[in-house]
């Protein structure tokens, strides 16, 4: 027998294996760290390197003991600390979601509306950001909102205003950085929705008496309402946890949950309290993902 | 074939000089590019019309419809409807609705909800609204499918919907784009019927784009046919098939058997033409305008010509040949005889008797027809 019989007689085939393939990818990258995370938030905290006590323990000669510390995750709750930065973070996301759709929107529109041509060299527009790091892009947002950056300096220049105005540092610059990174995040997929419209329909809505805005808001918004959606969650989801962009342009104040997690573990060393806060974001962002799972199916059934 | 007019409007205002018409399209052209897709085209309809636009696929129809509703701007020329000129009217604002051909039925509506919509967009009272889409769901038939969704309905079905939301809003002009192209044949005339007698009772003016030359003929108080962007002629339903003013129109309208030929006697009340098409000329009773020597065509219909195993009189309008197919359709068979000269002409013939002395393959025969029947076409 050859190996490829051999193979088969364990059940191994090349399809068993494209099926595989993801599966193993979820367990190594999502499952084994997550497992980690998980044992760890019910770890008590300890000055060792790692800095926390291993959970089973040998007591006697034949018994195993495991010790469960929920301590970690009733912390979290006595400290306003916490609560504050989770409910910050989900403010946050939700603003700069909204902020996404009103700007991306039209944006997205524009595009599905754009003659073949144009469509592509506008949808290359939107893309082109993600060929630099988001880290140097970010650094440039500085480099345009600091006192004595371009903003100011041009604004100065054109005697709008006498003195800089304090962009950087504050919640303004976030969202703008927010916003800025996540934009494209929300127009790719309300496109790929708007896309597939037929815009005879909205001939249809005016023939039979609507105005174009009326026809708009009757007929592109409820069909582009799955893009919409999706569109939210993959900018909303990401910048609930958020840490970058608040900790450069937020300033010292932006009090996010990504912030905390950054604090506890390497300045704190409270490695059981940070993986109790991350295991909390997860539980908190587990119903969106699974709604926007949801929308994505029905998208990709057809029915709307 | 049916060859009586569907729509009666009884006065034939065409005729008329004096009659206002209630659709008035000046001089339209409709550019894209180079390509003109409608081509100066001039058209008077009468209220109370069904106007049947008939011509092949690409030639413009749905262009002069969609100029006719607003949602395409044309290049030149002017459209009135009622004596308003319709320039920069968005069609939101214009007396008319229309039907598309693609139907454009919203997928997120229900089959109620899509009639419903344009009654709504009015501010129709909802007691009104209920009466009026659960009538017009009756007349196509779909008051069993009112709450489906579009994409759970057959091609036929959504074709009804969309005949249905057009229909509903009562608008003094109906803008029908292929209404009935994907019924079956009972249905479709069925819908057709019910369509001439909406016309009569609500009085809504027609406009009706179709391939389908037997549709033009049952439907239309008038057809225009298309050929690339013009109107190459409009007349009754009668007028379009017995008295074409070209080749194209002849030819497109039922099936004809063209002889090719030159005008060898012209005089007032006659000509006669000599054919070597045929083998045989051609008597017809009526003068034509056409320059001596001209080449011109006459044209007969099938049903028109006569078949016989024993020579008729004369020498004019008769031919031999032999019959080279037969096919059976019920109500008519169709002959296709072979002359000498090896054109093939066609011939109805109805099958009134079960039993009729057959004609059979490969049998001679004469074939001949009145001076009445042949139309002299000079291009
Ligand atoms: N937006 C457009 N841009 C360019 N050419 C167009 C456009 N719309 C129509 N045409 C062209 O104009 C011509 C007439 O099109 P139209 O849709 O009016 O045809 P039609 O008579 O309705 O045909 P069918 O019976 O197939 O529906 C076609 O050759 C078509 O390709
Ligand atoms: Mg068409």
């Amino acid at each position: 027998m050859n190996t490829a019989g051999y193979m088969r007689r364990f059940g191994v085939t090349g399809r068993g294996l494209v099926v595989v393939l993801p599966y193993l990818w979820l367990l190594l990258f999502f499952v084994v760290p997550f497992v980690i995370v998980l044992k760890i938030s019910f770890s008590d905290i300890d000055l060792a390197i790692p800095p926390y006590k291993p959970l089973l323990e040998w007591v006697g000669k034949n018994s195993l003991a495991i010790k469960l510390d929920f301590n970690n995750y009733a912390f979290l709750f006595t400290d306003r600390l916490y609560i504050n930065a989770f409910l910050n973070s989900i403010k946050v996301a939700f603003i700069s979601t909204v902020l996404c759709i009103l700007i991306g929107y039209p944006m997205a529109y524009g595009i599905a509306r754009a003659k073949p041509a144009t469509r592509n060299l506008l949808l290359l527009l939107v893309i082109l950001p993600f060929w630099t790091s988001l880290l140097l892009r970010v650094y440039a947002w500085i480099g345009l909102l600091k006192a004595n950056g371009v903003i100011n300096n041009v604004l100065i220049w054109l005697g709008v205003i006498q003195d800089p105005l304090t962009m950087l540092y504050t919640p303004f610059a976030m969202y703008i950085g927010i916003v800025y990174s996540y934009l494209p995040f929300f127009i790719l997929p309300l496109y790929a929705n708007l896309e597939k419209m037929d815009w005879q329909l909205l001939e249809a809505a005016e023939d039979l008496g609507c105005k174009p805005w009326q026809a708009f808001y009757k007929i592109t918004l409820p069909l582009s309402r799955n893009g919409m959606l999706a569109g939210s969650m993959l900018v909303f989801i990401p910048a609930v946890g958020e840490f970058v962009i608040p900790a450069l342009l937020g300033g010292p104040n932006a009090l996010m949950i990504g912030r905390v997690l950054w604090d506890e573990f390497f300045s704190n060393r409270a490695w059981p309290v940070a993986s109790a806060v991350a295991i909390l974001l997860l539980i908190l962002l587990v119903p969106f993902m699974m709604w926007y799972q949801s929308v994505q199916a029905r998208e990709s059934a057809g029915a709307r | 074939m049916t060859t009586s007019g569907g729509a009666l409007v009884k006065a034939a205002p065409w005729n008329d000089p004096n009659a206002r018409p209630y659709v008035q399209v000046d001089r339209i052209t409709k550019s894209f590019g180079e390509f003109k897709a409608v081509d100066d085209v001039s058209l008077k309809i009468y209220k109370g019309e069904i106007f049947c636009l008939l011509g092949a696929s690409g030639c413009g129809k749905t262009t002069l419809l969609r100029m006719l509703g607003g949602f395409e701007t044309p290049s030149s020329g002017k459209i009135f409807i009622d004596g308003e000129d319709m320039t920069g009217v968005p069609p939101y604002e214009r007396p008319v609705n229309m039907m598309f051909q693609s139907y454009a039925l919203f997928p997120h509506m229900n089959v109620e909800q899509n009639v419903a919509f344009g009654l709504k967009q009015d501010g129709v009272a909802k007691s009104e609204i209920q009466d009026r889409v659960a009538t017009m769901l009756g007349l196509v038939k779909l008051g069993d499918f009112a709450k489906r969704k579009p994409h759970q309905l057959s091609g036929g079905q959504r074709q009804r919907v969309a005949l249905a939301r057009s229909l509903v809003k009562r608008p003094k002009l109906l803008l029908l784009d292929e209404p009935l192209g994907a019924l079956d044949k009972k249905l479709r005339e069925h819908t057709q019927f019910e369509l001439i007698s909406l016309q009569d009772k609500l009085g809504v003016t027609f406009v009706v784009v179709t391939h389908d030359q037997e549709e033009a003929m049952t439907l239309a108080s008038r057809i225009g046919v298309m050929n690339q962007g013009e109107i190459v002629q409009a007349g009754t339903p009668s007028e379009i098939y017995e008295f074409p003013s070209s080749k194209f129109v002849a030819d497109f309208v039922g099936s004809v058997n063209m002889f090719e030929g030159k005008l060898i006697e012209d005089e007032p009340e006659y000509v006669r033409i000599g054919s070597d098409e045929l083998g045989a000329t051609i008597y017809v009773s009526h003068g034509i305008s056409a320059p001596p020597e001209a080449t011109v065509w006459a044209a007969v219909r099938p049903e028109k010509i006569f078949m016989s195993t024993a020579a008729p009189e004369g020498t004019d309008n008769v031919v031999r040949g032999a019959v080279q197919d037969i096919a059976y359709l019920g109500d008519l068979s169709i002959y296709l005889v072979k002359l000498p000269t090896g054109k093939v002409v066609r011939v109805t013939q109805p099958n009134t008797s079960r039993h009729a002395e057959a004609i059979t393959w490969d049998q001679q025969v004469y074939l001949s027809w009145d001076a009445t029947s042949p139309v002299v076409v000079t291009r």
